[in-house]
């Protein structure tokens, strides 16, 4: 039956990206403990700590771009506020870590971090409860950019906010939690941020084993939820969220309830973002409100489009390939580096609609 | 309330669609202007009437994208069209194909006719949908009837103008509704292409209910059996082609200038 055949031949590309990012990634996943522990630190293969936290950032960039490219790339959904679910998580994690600092912090509050002794508060807010409880936390990474997501997708995609006007909200809700998380009264540190961090789950953060700890890590999440992402794009649902993407009208009348489709697409896009956020934070050593930048949300667009949108794994490939290269020239010409990435878009859109992936295989889905 | 405490129930007997006094003004132009019209179940009627007349706003209320400012609007007697969402009334069974073939151009063919179809539209369902049998064989027998089973797999996107409105109407076999609206099906089409969707129209009535707008006379002489003038946002007489045309009202507003 010819539907079968074409359902293997479809399966079989697919299946053909899934190996390489997959295997890339397992590969990665074996290769680099090896090289950052047990290679002797004077060896050529030697892999510096920093390295391996370069890398890991890489992979949390890579998961964001995904939750991107599931929303935009599939059902059209341009947001342009996407750095907000991934700081939300971020600051998630990072108030895990205030809280296991403890009593080591610069004024040995035992539960207050320092920036409240700072400010001369006297209890923790409610809304610190629990985060001394990793599980909790982790629930946290997941609940409240998924809640964001649902709250705001089921607002705008029930009232039709659709195209330019959907991004335009999207930037001004990034904008919005970037100039609430600034006042000191919210208490999540103001300027500074959330840092100082000493460590995760009883392991110093600061230890080579840790950081390789977290890149594993951060691999196996990228591993999952690109699975998770590819089984759901395969599906039907996949299938109407591409239909609604290029006619949403016509999905209306053949008895779609479009918007149902577009909100859990988006919430679980914020909630991969967001936990793209969490496992940022404890890399960096750092969360502060730069991450809600309406920029920066613009920023990793770009590299869905670069690498090219509505395929999932060059979503993943661009964003690698992109932050190597803004490491690369930030080192070299710092201030050239938001030309460079103009340059790279336009270029891009121009010579590859496709994105890089697009050169590689002329057809996919 | 019912229809039939509006009007006596022998004039409902059989209807599939009842419209009555439907106005709609936008920025105080009125679109439809008190519209009463009643469709047969298995009935296929034809809709003609200049620019403007109102028709794609009656398709627009019927298929729930525009809510009327007055007037009442059933289908198959006990569905209040006017309190369904545009989803609902797709579900209840009113299928509507476009002036302008939309069909999902990046999906295959076959996806295309595959979401079309009666099934499940929870997205919960969507995401564990398994095309059983039964189903796969029903998107063969439509590929067939629409004459692109060998173009099964390629993208709706790189289909001809007159493909893609047969893959609409295969995308409305799929639906299987009992209320078809059809506009201008054979806008932009060749000669060939215009019989080829006529025949398909008339056999798709009688097991449903189609009502078709269109300009091209010559194509609505070819299946009418029924025509429906609308002018100004009202009707302005109905009966079968030959007292439709000789209608001197008719003849005024819009057979007599040349179109």
């Amino acid at each position: 039956m010819t539907s079968v055949a074409n359902r293997t031949v479809a399966s079989r590309l697919a299946g053909h990206h899934d190996l390489l990012v997959t295997g890339a990634l397992g590969i990665a996943v074996l290769v680099v403990p090896i090289l950052a522990l047990t290679v002797p630190e004077g060896s050529a293969l030697h892999l510096s700590t920093f390295s391996v936290t370069l890398l890991g950032k890489y992979l949390c960039f890579a998961l964001l771009a995904l939750a991107v490219d599931l929303v935009w790339g599939y059902c059209g959904i341009l947001s342009l506020g996407h750095g907000a679910f991934f700081a939300l998580g971020g600051y998630a994690m990072g108030m895990y870590l205030m809280r296991q600092i403890g009593d080591r912090g610069v004024y040995g509050n035992p539960i207050l971090p320092d920036f409240m002794v700072f400010l001369d508060w006297q209890e923790l807010p409610w809304y610190w409860w629990g985060f001394s409880s990793f599980p909790f936390s982790m629930a946290m990474v997941v609940a409240v950019p998924g809640l964001l997501a649902l709250v705001f997708g089921w607002f705008a995609f029930r009232s039709r906010v659709n195209g330019v006007y959907l991004s335009i909200i999207t930037q001004a809700l990034t904008y919005a939690l970037l100039l609430a998380f600034f006042r000191n009264e919210m208490g999540f540190g103001g300027n500074n941020g959330l840092t100082d961090f000493k460590e995760i789950l009883g392991f110093d953060l600061q230890a080579d084993a840790t950081r390789v700890g977290l890149f594993v890590t951060t691999a196996l999440v990228l591993i999952a939820s690109y699975t998770v992402t590819r089984g759901v794009v395969s599906s039907r649902f996949g299938r109407v969220l591409v239909a609604i993407r290029d006619a949403e009208d016509r999905m209306r009348f053949l008895g779609y309830r479009t918007e149902h489709y577009k909100l859990w697409a988006f919430v679980l896009s914020g909630v991969i973002a967001g936990v793209a956020g969490a496992l940022y934070v404890p890399q960096v050593g750092i969360i502060n409100p730069g991450e809600f930048a309406p920029l920066n949300s613009i920023e990793l667009v770009i590299w869905v489009a670069i690498g090219g949108r509505g395929t999932l794994h060059g979503a993943i490939v661009g964003a690698i390939l992109v932050n190597f290269a803004k490491t690369w020239f930030t080192g070299l010409l710092p201030e050239a580096w938001l030309f460079v990435l103009g340059a790279l878009f336009v270029m891009g859109t121009l010579f590859l609609p496709r994105g890089l992936v697009g050169l590689v295989s002329r057809r996919e889905r | 309330m019912s229809p039939e405490g509006v009007e006596g129930s022998d004039l409902l007997h059989g209807a599939i669609l009842y419209l009555d006094g439907i106005t709609v003004s936008f920025d105080g132009f009125r679109a439809l202007d008190g519209l009463s019209l009643t469709i047969d179940r298995g009935e296929l009627r034809c809709i003609i009437g200049a620019n403007g007349a109102g028709k794609s706003t009656m398709m627009d209320v019927v298929t729930g994208k525009t809510r009327p400012d007055a007037g009442v609007a059933f289908f198959d007697r006990h569905h209040d069209l006017l309190a369904m969402s545009e989803a609902d009334i797709a579900m209840a069974g009113i299928g509507r194909k476009f002036q302008k073939p939309t069909v999902f151009t990046n999906l295959t063919v076959r996806t295309n006719l595959e979401l079309a179809m009666r099934d499940d539209r929870s997205v919960w369902r969507s995401l564990r949908a398994r095309l059983d049998g039964e189903q796969r064989d029903r998107i063969e027998e439509t590929l067939e009837s629409i004459g692109l089973h060998l173009l099964a797999d390629a993208d709706a996107g790189t289909l001809s103008h007159g493909q893609k409105q047969w893959l609409e109407i295969g995308m409305l076999l799929m639906q299987d509704p009992k209320l078809l609206l059809v506009d201008e099906p054979v806008a932009g089409m060749t000669h060939q292409e215009t019989e080829r969707t006529a025949e398909l129209l008339v056999s798709l009535a009688g097991g449903r209910s189609v009502v078709v707008v269109e300009h091209d006379m010559e194509f609505v002489r070819s299946i009418a059996r029924r025509v429906t003038v609308l002018h100004e946002g009202r009707l302005l007489a109905e009966g079968d082609m030959e007292s439709v045309q000789n209608d001197p009202r008719v003849v005024e507003v819009y057979l007599g200038t040349p179109c």
